[in-house]
């Protein structure tokens, strides 16, 4: 049995095929975005690392969806510079910055028209080729990242068939298929039960691993992002608060000064990490 | 690797070796149609083209006297290969037809073609299930183009195209052109803003068209515009199949090149740009391209109404919404819809003609209601 499966993952293992395909680090330097009068990021300093899962939190209106939009280029920054590789994000071609870089939007629109299937195959947009026609490969990648996350056994169902779980890793399925080597990822586990929110983090953090990828996830469940994540950035108002190992972020005076809440800050019996629970 | 290993050992190896046919059973035979035709696309256009050619001929056999079908290919190869043989039928005959017949007819499928194509790409675009070719301007221009070439009475003529046509054409890309460039803002068009920007200047133009109708002092001119704005093949010939075609089969390339991005399109705008889409290029070369080609129509033939509303719907209500094939699989459906429209517009009230805007209407509107009420699907979203 296990030779079986590690035989049919060879097959769905790809090579790099071109220079694109190098592992690429992302970094951010003091950025800073304002929607009207209102600055939203605030002189923000951010590397994703390969390998590294950085968590952001924040209280809401923190600017962490903005940070995300920021740094997937569907928001132009005011001031401040991001990299990616050793060009400037602004450099990159839309086709090209697609196929290293993914994003998991929160609430995405999707057409209801579409079957799960189309949907994710949809994440093979940038590799596809003149007239849109994906090859073989590229339904064995989807059909991988569509049994990855378990969406599979609802290939063939319509988009307007699925729960908001289902939803959701339908599109994490998608931002899978791309192949991505940064992952930014906004809520991936807002609207999942407890299996699939560890079942997706488990998913993500050893993809993160054994494909070096640069990931950026953000999480309003503190528990989850100091279970998963390497690193945590804590924002308010659109400055960083803390970064750095979670149970450097995750203290009480922290949590005090962002949320203006008291809590407990205990740690987990299996692996010493911090959890927070109401004081 | 996989964590929420859904899928057995069994399926995926079946999978892995290319096989779609192990897609686990649970979900309705209408979705395998379409997971079946997605390894059948190919076929099903070929077979649909096929049937094209079949209409084409058999529209040419049949009117005022009908001509045996098979002596239509004869009649056709022997003009191809330029022999000069005795014949077997009427010279007569080889003039109908070739002269008459078939460039009326090869022009309603263009045309019926290009209509379809158009609203499938408007509806994709503006992902509303109520738009059509029409929508940003196309009609309003031509209609006010048309209507000063009539009632001006304007004897400008280029090849075989009339003055009526080349303003029509004209009007129809400025009004495009003008909507366009007004919903643009900083850079960048939103779709309610174009939608707006096309319904304000379309009602402007349809005002100034009116005043320039009621003022026109000959009854006649009025008459022609009316007649006109329903849309008619009855001036066909020649010159505009040769105008038409061309505009067609290259703008129509390029939109389907376009399909696989109009898909991501029906995400929302950041979902696509994340997707590799260059979501504002590719607006404007589709709004271009769909424009240009329905302004051709237009031109050469009036404003027929209806079409490019009803195909894109009845082919994504069958075959799903996929652009790639929705795309292509419009064109050709158009075209059967309207040689057939043609015909019954032609033959109704023979020898008179009905314009051909009132049979598509008529014909199309109730078997859109059919398909609606059949399905109960999410038509759109």
């Amino acid at each position: 049995m296990r030779r079986l499966r590690s035989a049919v993952e060879g097959l769905f293992r790809r090579q790099p095929a071109c220079a694109i395909r190098k592992p690429l680090p992302m970094e951010a330097t003091s950025l800073s975005f304002s929607f009207g009068n209102c600055r939203v990021v605030d002189n923000v300093d951010l590397l994703l690392e390969l390998g590294c899962m950085v968590g952001v939190i924040g209280p809401n209106g923190a600017g962490k969806s903005t940070l995300v939009k920021l740094l997937s280029r569907v928001l132009t920054p005011e001031s401040g510079r991001i990299s990616l590789g050793d060009r400037s994000l602004m450099d990159w071609r839309a086709m090209e910055l697609a196929r290293v870089l993914t994003v998991v939007p929160q609430n995405p629109e999707l057409p209801a028209a579409f079957t799960s299937w189309e949907m994710v195959l949809m994440g093979r947009t940038p590799f596809l080729g003149w007239l849109g026609k994906e090859s073989e490969k590229d339904r064995a990648i989807v059909q991988r990242a569509m049994i990855d996350t378990g969406t599979w056994p609802l290939a063939k169902r319509g988009i307007h068939q699925l729960s908001g779980g289902e939803r959701q890793r339908v599109i994490i399925a998608r931002a899978l298929a791309q192949e991505p080597h940064v992952l930014l990822l906004d809520e991936p586990t807002a609207h999942l039960d407890i299996n699939h929110q560890i079942e997706t983090m488990n998913l993500i953090t050893q993809l993160v691993e054994e494909r070096q990828l640069a990931g950026l996830v953000i999480f309003h469940d503190l528990n989850l992002a100091s279970h998963f994540c390497d690193e945590l950035v804590l924002l308010q108002n659109g400055t960083v608060l803390a970064h750095g190992a979670p149970e450097q972020v995750l203290t009480k005076t922290a949590i005090r000064q962002a949320y203006n809440v008291d809590v407990t800050i205990m740690r987990h019996p299996g692996h010493d990490l911090p959890v927070v629970l109401p004081a | 690797m996989s964590i929420a290993d859904v899928g057995t050992h069994k399926n995926n190896k079946q999978v892995a070796n290319g096989s779609m046919e192990t897609l686990s059973a649970t979900s309705t035979k209408q979705r395998s149609l379409r997971h079946w035709l997605g390894r059948r696309r190919g076929h099903v256009l070929l077979a649909t083209f096929v049937l094209v050619v079949c209409v084409v001929l058999l529209a040419v056999a049949w009117g005022s006297f009908s001509i045996p079908p098979w002596t239509i290919v004869k009649i056709l190869w022997r003009r191809v290969s330029g022999s000069t043989g005795a014949t077997t039928w009427p010279t007569s005959w080889e003039t109908v037809i070739l002269q008459i017949r078939l460039p009326r007819i090869l022009l309603a499928a263009l045309v019926g073609g290009a209509l379809s194509q158009a609203g499938a790409v408007y509806q994709g675009l503006f992902r509303n299930p109520l738009a059509d070719p029409y929508l940003i301007g196309v009609s309003s221009g031509a209609g006010l183009g048309a209507t000063i070439a009539i009632a001006f009475g304007l004897r400008i003529g280029l090849g075989g195209l009339g003055a009526v046509s080349m303003l029509a054409f004209s009007g129809a890309l400025v009004a495009t052109a003008l909507v366009y460039l007004l919903s643009r803002i900083g850079g960048r068009t939103s779709v309610a803003t174009l939608l707006l920007a096309g319904v304000a200047l379309g009602a402007f133009f349809a005002s100034i068209q009116t005043f320039f109708m009621f003022r026109s002092k000959d009854a006649f001119h009025t008459v022609h515009i009316v007649s006109w704005l329903m849309g008619s093949f009855n001036l066909a010939n020649w010159m505009k199949v040769r105008l038409l075609a061309p505009v067609l089969a290259f703008g129509g390339a390029i939109i389907w090149a376009y399909g696989y991005r109009l898909n991501v399109l029906q995400l929302d705008e950041e979902q696509a740009q994340q997707l590799g889409v260059a979501v504002e290029r590719a607006r404007l070369i589709l709004i271009a391209l769909a424009s240009l080609v329905t302004a051709t129509a237009v031109a050469v033939s009036g404003v027929i109404g209806f079409v490019g509303l009803l195909v894109p719907h009845a082919v994504r209500l069958v075959w799903g919404p996929d652009h790639r094939f929705l795309l292509p699989m419009s064109v050709l459906v158009g075209a059967v819809l309207m040689i057939i429209a043609d015909g019954v517009a032609r033959t109704l009230l023979a020898p008179a003609e009905l314009p051909v805007g009132v049979v598509t209407a008529f014909l199309g509107a109730p078997f859109f209601l059919y398909l609606l009420r059949q399905k109960r699907q999410h038509l759109f979203r």
